[in-house]
């Protein structure tokens, strides 16, 4: 694996290989010295022309357990906003040594420029580009769905027969995306909730079930339910109503979640919007995931940056 | 007086014959004897057609020089086997004025390579509020018949009403790009599954459709005549047919591009392959294809749109519309057109000579090849065959879609007004051009 761009490019082998690389990971933040020598005299740089705190410290957090060097390269205020070009960034990165990037960008597609545009030779992982994919985001979900369902025994499991259901801004949603492809890729059942207005077009070809009705995906009984933000100003483009119309239909609200089966998951990527897509008590249940998820997520990260940097052959599992 | 001699050419009827040029117009066809002194161009193998005339270039000039010039458009024109180009109206300062139609018009002339003929905005700054002076742009020397906010669509029915009325008067056609603005806001690809799962803002057909059904009603409730340019659906066509089934005055273009790439060209992330409107499904090529066959679709235009290499070289929602089209028109013509047995050499000189003429009101082009027109062909080799590439291009920028396609067709002289400006395959230097242009 020279990229991570995708989840729709994983395979299952590849994919269950990550989260089991992972696994290792994460047992190593347990130990007393937290770092590992794998990344020794590599570099990774963040480059980051949205801001995303929480994904760049996690990102950054990852890089340095792994000792490698990390260049934070935050792009808003910098030469990029004075007209230099994407292809002229990465290359003036590369110059000064970069082994891996970690470019998060507004624009979808950037990622997979850099990758194959032939501008650049380093391994490039996409930290969310546009309204596309966020892999270790979708990575980091499926690896806390299979820890809270088959605890120490996670290793070498996929996710099959297990029903998550996604609810909110499908349509511009890179979360969302990228979970799709890759919980449908380890098996699972994926059901999509979401006003018509914010369906991506060709949805139906997709290996999900659509509802467009809240209510209707949760009578399926699912294992987890994950709630994405919806932006406020969706409201101004008409995409729906008003905020009370959205919670009232689409939002995990205290009634919905009290009628949940008793081991359902809540999951939500963050940052949340407490009273509208989610009910405090669902995100402060024993039920919730979020803080998981941000744990998770510097494993997925380490394990990504792992396998890209410093090759599948040097692996010592 | 000496002339010049084409040997050997097959004519459009068919057959095998000369033609004969002197002083700028065509002296004979058939079997014609050299005198001496003529230069001979043996055309053995070769179709001699109409000089080509684009309905829709974008020639840059003036204010995009760094994209492209009235010289390195026209010859990028001339190399592509064209005579005639509307350069459209988005420079800057946009040809909204009498002034910047007759610069343009004047810099065509002083080069020589084709008859550059501007198309005059609709609206003041192309902005879509307050008409033009559209009477003025017409009586200048630049004699502008075709108006059009060519990038913007013009949106406000009030706005086209009047525009459509008004250009009556003046014997001008208003050519729309048709595309509802609020319902592509943002939009970056053709609406459908690829632009779901790439999460690339879509541009539904619907855009384009609404507003040639709205725009046609208005031609028929005004009287007026309508173009539409760059035709993209199958939709679009339906409606443009159901339009002349009814006798409503519009004429319609499609693109070379339009004709043989769809919008799986995205799945890369290329912005090479971001164009306006964008490309489309295949079923909508195959449609767009068969209108062209039928009529429904009167002529081919490139919307030749130049940028430099900075413009694209980045993500696609940063990136300019557009694709150069002059060097390759031709040639995706024959591919997806000729070779494909929908339209014979007859067809090719009509919807990318004779046509295009007449919609634009291009003088010299409605007897294709006679003794006595003006001296405008084309000689190309369909038998050629060449893998594209920019070394294919000859305008100032390289944003061409068609690289590592095989494509056939080469244009392998150029005559524009008896003055040659491709000859075996190559352009002919500009000054050369421009002193036998400026002697006639």
């Amino acid at each position: 694996m020279k990229h991570l761009l995708t989840t729709r490019e994983l395979d299952r082998a590849t994919a269950v290989r990550i989260l089991d690389v992972a696994e290792e990971m994460a047992a190593t933040a347990d130990r007393e010295v937290k770092k590992l020598p794998a990344l020794r005299g590599k570099t990774v740089v963040n480059l980051f022309f949205e801001d995303s705190t929480r994904t760049r410290l996690s990102f950054e957090s990852a890089a340095k357990r792994l000792s490698a060097d990390v260049i934070t390269f935050s792009a808003k205020g910098s030469s990029v906003s004075k007209g230099e070009s994407l292809k002229d960034t990465a290359q003036t990165l590369v110059a000064m040594g970069a082994d891996a990037i970690v470019v998060r960008h507004p624009a979808s597609g950037a990622a997979h420029r850099l990758a194959h545009a032939g501008w650049i030779d380093a391994s490039i992982v996409n930290a969310g580009d546009g309204t596309h994919e966020h892999p270790t985001q979708a990575l980091l979900d499926a690896f806390t769905l299979r820890r809270r369902i088959h605890g120490a025994d996670a290793r070498g499991q996929a996710l099959d027969g297990i029903r998550v259901v996604i609810v909110g801004d499908i349509l511009h949603s890179r979360v969302a995306r990228s979970n799709v492809w890759l919980l449908a890729t380890l098996g699972a059942e994926v059901h999509l909730v979401a006003p018509r207005t914010l369906q991506p077009a060709g949805i139906d070809e997709w290996p999900v079930t659509v509802h467009a009705l809240l209510d209707d995906a949760l009578a399926t009984e699912p294992h987890a339910v994950m709630m994405l933000r919806i932006q406020r100003e969706r409201m101004v483009d008409a995409y729906f109503p008003s905020e009370r119309e959205y919670g009232r239909i689409w939002g995990l609200t205290a009634e919905r979640f009290a009628a949940l089966p008793a081991d359902t998951m809540v999951m939500h990527p963050g940052p949340m919007n407490r009273g509208l897509e989610i009910a405090s008590v669902a995100a402060d249940s024993t039920r919730s995931t979020v803080l998981e998820q941000v744990t998770n997520g510097v494993s997925i990260r380490m394990a990504v940056l792992y396998l890209l940097v410093a090759g599948v052959e040097e692996e010592r599992a | 007086m000496s002339g010049l001699i084409v040997r050997g050419a097959r004519l459009l009827g068919g057959e095998t014959g000369d033609i004969r040029i002197v002083d700028g117009r065509i002296d004979a066809v058939g079997s014609v004897d050299p005198v001496a002194g003529d230069r001979v161009i043996d055309a053995d193998g070769l179709v001699a057609l109409p000089g080509l005339v684009d309905l829709h270039t974008h020639l840059r000039e003036p204010g995009g020089e760094a994209s492209e010039t009235v010289l390195t458009g026209t010859r990028a024109a001339a190399a592509g086997g064209f005579t005639a180009v509307f350069a459209m109206a988005n420079t800057s300062p946009v040809a909204d004025t009498a002034g910047v139609v007759e610069q343009v018009e004047a810099l065509g002339r002083q080069h020589g390579y084709a008859t550059v003929r501007p198309i005059g905005a609709v609206t003041v700054g192309l902005e879509g509020r307050q008409l033009a002076e559209l009477g003025a742009m017409a009586a200048s020397r630049a004699q502008v018949r075709v108006f059009s906010d060519d990038g913007h669509c013009v949106a406000d029915p009030l706005i086209m009403r009047r525009a459509l009325e008004y250009v009556a008067t003046i014997g001008g056609v208003i050519a729309q790009h048709a595309q509802e603005p609020r319902l592509t806001e943002g939009a970056q690809m053709n609406e459908g599954p690829l632009s779901g799962e790439l999460g690339l803002a879509g541009w539904p057909a619907v855009a384009e459709e609404s507003i040639i059904a709205r725009d046609v009603l208005l031609a028929e409730h005004t009287r007026s005549r309508l173009h539409v340019c760059h035709v993209s659906t199958a939709g679009s066509v339906d409606v443009v047919r159901w339009a002349k089934k009814r006798g409503i005055s519009v004429t319609a273009e499609v693109t070379p591009h339009h004709l043989l790439l769809t919008d799986e060209t995205a799945r890369d992330y290329d912005a090479r392959f971001k164009v306006n409107p964008p490309l489309r499904s295949a079923e909508d090529v195959e449609a767009l294809r068969a209108a062209v066959a039928d009529g429904t679709i009167d002529i081919v235009a490139t919307d030749h749109a130049p940028h430099p290499d900075e413009r694209k070289e980045c993500a696609w929602a940063e990136a300019a519309f557009g694709m150069v089209g002059l060097e390759s028109a031709l040639s995706v013509v024959q591919h997806t057109l000729v070779d494909t047995g929908m339209l014979d050499w007859a067809g090719v000189a009509r919807v990318l000579s004779t046509t295009p003429a007449a919609i634009g009101g291009l003088t010299g082009y409605d007897a294709p090849l006679a003794v006595g027109a003006p001296a405008h062909l084309t000689l190309v080799d369909p038998s050629a065959s060449r893998t594209w590439s920019t070394d294919e291009l000859r305008g100032r920028s390289r944003n061409t879609p068609y690289t590592g396609i095989t494509l056939p067709c080469r244009v392998i002289a150029t005559v524009h007004g008896g003055v040659p400006t491709v000859l075996d395959g190559q352009l002919v230097a500009a000054d050369t051009v421009a002193a036998e242009a400026g002697g006639r």
